[in-house]
């Protein structure tokens, strides 16, 4: 009885770990396999060539700059949209909302969030891209503002959710200690319960422009694939291109180890990078706010 | 001394079903301290709750009867709420600092209320930090987060909060319940300086609490008042048989 107590522990202890250890190695394997096929693209072509401002693989020009910057464009775009109406939203639903409206919202949300992309990129090409050409007058409706527009939608679920979560942890007596000194509602959200939740709703909007930089498939549908340089503000107008949508649309149609796909693993490394920055950014916040809590309550 | 505060035949009904008061009714002095006591759910905090119309933000399902502050019925339909919690403050049983410095804390429901003036605003933090006697300890650090007191001191400056904004009645729900017993004594000896000017209403964290307190005192028990008197001749003889059970620690 006892032993065999002992070696179910045993076994179960094991399993967690390994489970728990293999989600490290499994992002180290896949790193080294982004480095492994893409930093041969820094030999095979040179750094100046890489960030040209052109980008035709079949005639050797490898500029990824303007799909940098058309991924910078769109999810600069979608965060502007997404970060208002998500933190808006979740507001809405954890102070405001009487609680059926509650009730209805959060699933409601929670579906929108479970939405494939590729639906989302559908209604953007029968519905918002033809809308918004005739509407603002482009030559195409397949415009970086479509993708910001779809983008924002898909990212504004993840900030609801986590920002929601967030407000919802602040403690009721804050809200009745501002309530009893005679706050309205809105003086109460903005002044208390948003400061107090904010290291939260700040890892919400940070997981929202996360979620915004990796989405592929509805940029691929909607953003018309030009990879042209957006430098200006119009750009938001013109069709371009992202890092993500060029990978998922060549990859398949490169010859394995050749320098075009090399550049493709190299685009991704620089994705992977944008997004590990963007996390590490969001935790450092959350890291600080907490560590001055920590110091304060000591 | 004259009534300020006038409960007549108060009754409530949470929405989940459990029924709060039943068929309340008081008179509340002014200058004095007026203790609420009782076992836990007999409606003790539900009544401060009804005196600021805080209750209004909990879901409740039916309730009768009024609550009359200065001749005026406070549970009707056109009452000012946000003027009203500025004349009846409350202070919480957890001191909840608001995330903000010390001097924050103590203007905030000053600057909600308009005032802007940094001379008004200096004077209040100095006189009611005074006065919830807490200015020496914090003085020197007004700017420093307010969460970083200790809780003996977070709560009087919660007091000082209420205070800031003159109100005329002070309500307090178990203020020291997680206090320590100089502090405790710190928040009690605040509380004979306040009477003079304020109306006090506390419900206390032990017997003790309310015996040393009371000016008056209501013993409250599954909703219903049992008896209300002079705290002294309460605490000593009192007249009803389940008052002295619980003042003698028979149940409850």
């Amino acid at each position: 009885m006892e032993k065999s107590l002992n070696w179910r522990e045993f076994i179960i202890t094991r399993a967690i770990k390994a489970s728990g250890y293999s989600a490290v190695v499994f992002v180290l394997l896949i790193f080294f396999f982004l480095l492994r096929e893409g930093l041969p693209a820094l030999g095979e072509v040179d750094a100046s060539s890489l960030l040209n401002i052109r980008w035709y693989p079949i005639e050797d020009h490898f500029g990824i700059l303007p799909l940098i910057t058309g991924s910078i464009i769109i999810t600069f775009g979608a965060a502007l949209i997404a970060v208002p109406f998500g933190i808006g939203t979740a507001v809405y639903i954890s102070e405001i909302a009487p609680r059926w409206m509650r009730e209805i919202l959060k699933p409601l949300v929670e579906l929108l969030g479970g939405l494939p992309s590729v639906v989302l990129g559908f209604l953007g090409i029968l519905v918002l891209s033809p809308y918004l050409r005739i509407l603002l007058d482009l030559p195409t409706g397949l415009t970086a503002f479509t993708g910001s527009l779809l983008l924002g939608g898909i990212a504004v679920p993840t900030v609801v959710s986590v920002a929601e979560d967030a407000l919802d942890s602040v403690p009721r007596a804050y809200r009745e200690g501002a309530w009893a000194l005679g706050a309205t509602k809105w003086q109460t959200i903005w002044r208390v319960t948003l400061p107090a939740a904010k290291s939260g709703v700040l890892t919400a909007v940070m997981l929202g422009v996360g979620r915004a930089i990796g989405e592929t498939m509805t940029v691929m549908m909607v953003t018309g694939n030009a990879p042209v340089m957006a430098t200006k503000l119009g750009s938001l107008f013109s069709p371009v291109r992202t890092m993500t949508a060029t990978i998922a649309a060549e990859m398949g149609e490169v010859a394995n180890g050749s320098t075009h796909y090399h550049v493709l693993f190299f685009i991704g490394m620089v994705l992977f990078l944008i997004s590990l920055v963007v996390n590490v950014i969001a935790s450092s916040v959350v890291f600080r706010s907490k560590k001055r809590a920590e110091r304060i309550l000591s | 001394m004259t009534n300020k505060i006038l409960i007549e035949n108060l009754s409530l009904q949470y929405s989940d079903g459990t029924e709060s008061l039943r068929g309340v009714s008081m008179g509340i002095r002014q200058n004095a301290v007026t203790v609420l006591f009782g076992p836990a759910g007999g409606g003790k905090s539900t009544l401060l709750r009804c005196l600021n119309r805080l209750n209004d933000l909990t879901e409740i399902k039916a309730s009768a009867g009024r609550i009359l502050i200065d001749e005026e019925n406070i549970l009707d339909a056109k009452t000012d709420v946000i003027a009203l919690r500025r004349k009846v403050g409350m202070v919480f049983a957890r001191p909840v600092p608001l995330p903000m410095s010390i001097r924050e804390n103590v203007t905030y429901g000053l600057e909600l209320a308009g005032e802007k003036r940094k001379s008004k605003l200096d004077e209040a933090v100095e006189r009611s930090l005074k006065l919830s006697a807490v200015w020496d300890e914090v003085k020197d650090r007004l700017n420093d987060p307010a969460i970083a007191l200790s809780g003996g001191q977070q709560q009087r400056v919660c007091l000082a909060r209420v205070i800031a904004l003159q109100p005329e009645i002070i309500l307090l729900d178990e203020p020291t319940s997680g206090l320590d017993p100089i502090s405790t004594g710190k928040v009690e000896a605040a509380l004979l300086e306040l009477k003079k000017e304020y109306t006090i209403i506390l419900v206390p964290h032990s017997i003790q609490q309310a015996a040393r307190t009371a000016d008056y005192a209501a013993f409250f028990l599954q909703g219903e008042l049992i008896e209300y008197g002079e705290g002294k001749s309460l605490f000593t003889v009192p007249k009803q048989k389940k008052t002295e059970d619980y003042i003698m620690g028979r149940f409850g």
